[in-house]
């Protein structure tokens, strides 16, 4: 049995087919950013050694921190709008009929491409025929928004949709979470006279705790690389008001044609995901000794 | 209402009250419907305004349906783009990457989870690792690499690279069920003389049929809208899928609302179908491939 179960050669075989995808078309790619990072390049003719000179020139590069700070924003907004899917789904894992139904239509968003969604929302944000502004002008606001076009809000009226798309995700995380949380430890609390409140806050949160941790994860790193959406409905515009980091290190690359620039930016794009990842990790590391059973 | 006669001394209790409890249910029904209305709208939105000409979506309210509802935009789109290559294109590359990524997938899985070798472990972490690598960090030198190698513009470099970047998440949604197996029927068959080809391809593959069906489903998803890979790699309009098709093919009717509306409702229109047929696995595969995590 052993014997046959450790035949090196079906290992090799079972293994090696993904393995090598994995290697070639994910790792060795990462590597060669940082590589091409070093380099000045147009991505046609010689890669140009120029060791560290395109970080010194990110470091400078007002447009780089501009956008930087936009997904920075776009982390926060996540961060808030985790809390909203939180209460919702406190709610439909309390008694509630067609909780199954409900969390099911939330879902719809989600499975939609960020282009649709954000070719859709250009037109709901349309300045006249959108539905959002005349639903405004029907209730008497005389000069709405012009949502995309607006500078100072653009931002805002991006992550709308953002938080439609992923509402559905992440209540269904939730929800499932707090159905695992054992129903004898509820049923106590609420003998004893806890409040509805008291129960999702003192013992279903904590016992949560460890699927929230995930999702703060997801929710940052995913805000962090956040592209397509932003690249349909605004390409980072109006004047750079909507530009995130991946939309820079994308138009640096494939517009402008700065190959080693732009894989500067897609290098520090990676070490900061990664950053991010292993910082919450340790930060909320220390409130694991409350999740134990 | 009937909530203020509760006593503030009742206050432990208040919620054995059937009236309080009747009261509260109501309002979270209203909010929770409230919520699915909000998810739901744009879409109804989309539809409606598919079915009009530009003058009905400026003239008529929102929400009215003309007196002849145009299906003829329908026709109009399909007919005079290239959406009919474009879905043909989508279908052809979401078919084969998720083939092959299910089959490498499973055999990998298969790999770790039965047979026994020392770099089990740390092949696992790289391949878990990968769910973590932002895919703009890759995408420069992926561009770099399908241009040396002959595969820019060529639908297999999408296939590839769907099937590699897909791989780590399927891995975790299949390990979850290799590790429920029971290991008596492997024990028998090889102890029966079976091959360890057989074992896997004519027992264990067959009997992972649920959870295979629940990564197929969000593979579909995930490969169907799947946009900056697409946009990159393939310049051909008859090779681009339809979330990158409809974004050129909307640039062109930029300002005939009705065909528009026709391209995206054409667009996802698969995708809720597979929705209303298979929620359920779409469901469990969303909460398998984040929970765990």
């Amino acid at each position: 049995m052993d014997k046959v179960m450790s035949n090196k050669k079906i290992i090799a075989l079972y293994v090696l087919p993904a393995f090598a995808l994995l290697v070639v078309l994910v790792y060795v790619p990462i590597f060669l950013t940082g590589y091409y990072g070093l380099t000045r390049w147009d991505g046609i003719g010689e890669r140009v050694w120029v060791g560290f000179d395109n970080y010194a020139r990110l470091m400078g590069d007002s447009m780089f921190w501009r956008s930087a700070y936009h997904s920075f924003l776009l982390a926060i907004f996540s961060l808030l709008s985790l809390v909203g899917y939180l209460i919702i789904s406190m709610i439909l894992a309390g008694k509630i009929k067609g909780a199954d139904l409900f969390r099911k239509i939330y879902l719809i968003p989600m499975l939609l491409s960020s282009v649709a969604i954000a070719q859709l929302w250009m037109r709901i944000y349309h300045p006249t025929n959108g539905v959002m502004n005349r639903l405004l002008t029907s209730i008497g606001i005389e000069n709405p928004p012009l949502w995309l076009a607006d500078t100072s809000i653009v931002l805002y009226a991006i992550f709308i949709p953002i938080i439609w798309q992923y509402a559905g995700f992440y209540i269904l995380i939730y929800y499932a979470a707090l159905k695992n949380v054992p129903n004898e430890l509820i049923e106590a609390a609420r003998i004893d006279g806890a409040s509805p409140w008291q129960i999702g806050y003192k013992i279903k949160l904590p016992l949560i705790m460890g699927v929230i941790k995930v999702t703060i994860v997801l929710a940052v790193v995913g805000s962090l690389k956040y592209f397509d959406l932003i690249y349909v409905m605004t390409d980072g515009g109006p004047n750079g008001a909507s530009e995130v980091m991946a939309s820079y290190m994308y138009k640096q690359a494939f517009r402008t044609y700065n190959f080693g620039y732009g894989s500067a930016v897609g290098f520090f794009l990676l070490l900061l995901a990664l950053v991010v990842t292993w910082l919450i990790r340790k930060v909320t590391e220390s409130k694991e000794d409350n999740v134990q059973y | 209402m009937a909530n203020s006669d509760v006593a503030p001394d009742m206050h432990k209790t208040m919620w054995d009250n059937p009236t309080v409890m009747l009261i509260a249910k109501f309002i979270l029904y209203v909010f929770l419907i409230g919520v699915a209305i909000l998810q739901i709208f744009p879409l109804v939105w989309l539809f409606l305004f598919s079915l009009k000409n530009n003058q009905e979506v400026f003239n008529l309210p929102p929400l009215a349906l003309p007196e002849t509802p145009r299906w003829e935009n329908y026709v109009t789109v399909w007919t005079q783009g290239n959406i009919g290559q474009y879905f043909f294109n989508s279908v052809l590359v979401t078919g084969s990457a998720v083939l092959l990524t299910i089959i490498t997938a499973s055999l990998v899985t298969f790999a770790i989870t039965r047979m026994r070798w020392k770099l089990s472990k740390p092949v696992l972490g790289l391949f878990m690792v990968g769910l973590m690598i932002p895919v703009h960090s890759t995408l420069i030198p992926l561009f770099n690499f399908f241009l040396n190698v002959n595969l820019m513009d060529h639908l297999l470099a999408i296939i590839l690279t769907y099937t590699a970047f897909n791989m780590p998440l399927t891995i975790m949604i299949l390990l979850g069920f290799y590790n429920t197996l029971p290991r008596e029927i492997e024990e028998a068959a090889i102890m029966d003389g079976c091959s360890i080809n057989r074992l896997f391809f004519q027992i264990i593959l067959p009997m992972t049929a649920p959870v295979v069906a629940t990564t197929a489903i969000i593979n579909m998803i995930y490969n169907w809208n799947e946009f900056v890979f697409v946009q990159t790699f393939i310049s051909s309009d008859n090779l681009k899928t339809l979330t990158v098709g409809i974004q050129n093919f909307v640039g062109q009717y930029s300002t005939d609302w009705g065909a528009i509306g026709a391209t995206l409702m054409i667009s996802i229109i698969p995708i809720l179908i597979a929705f209303f047929i298979l929620s359920n696995r779409i469901v469990e595969g969303i909460t398998a491939g984040s929970v765990k995590g």
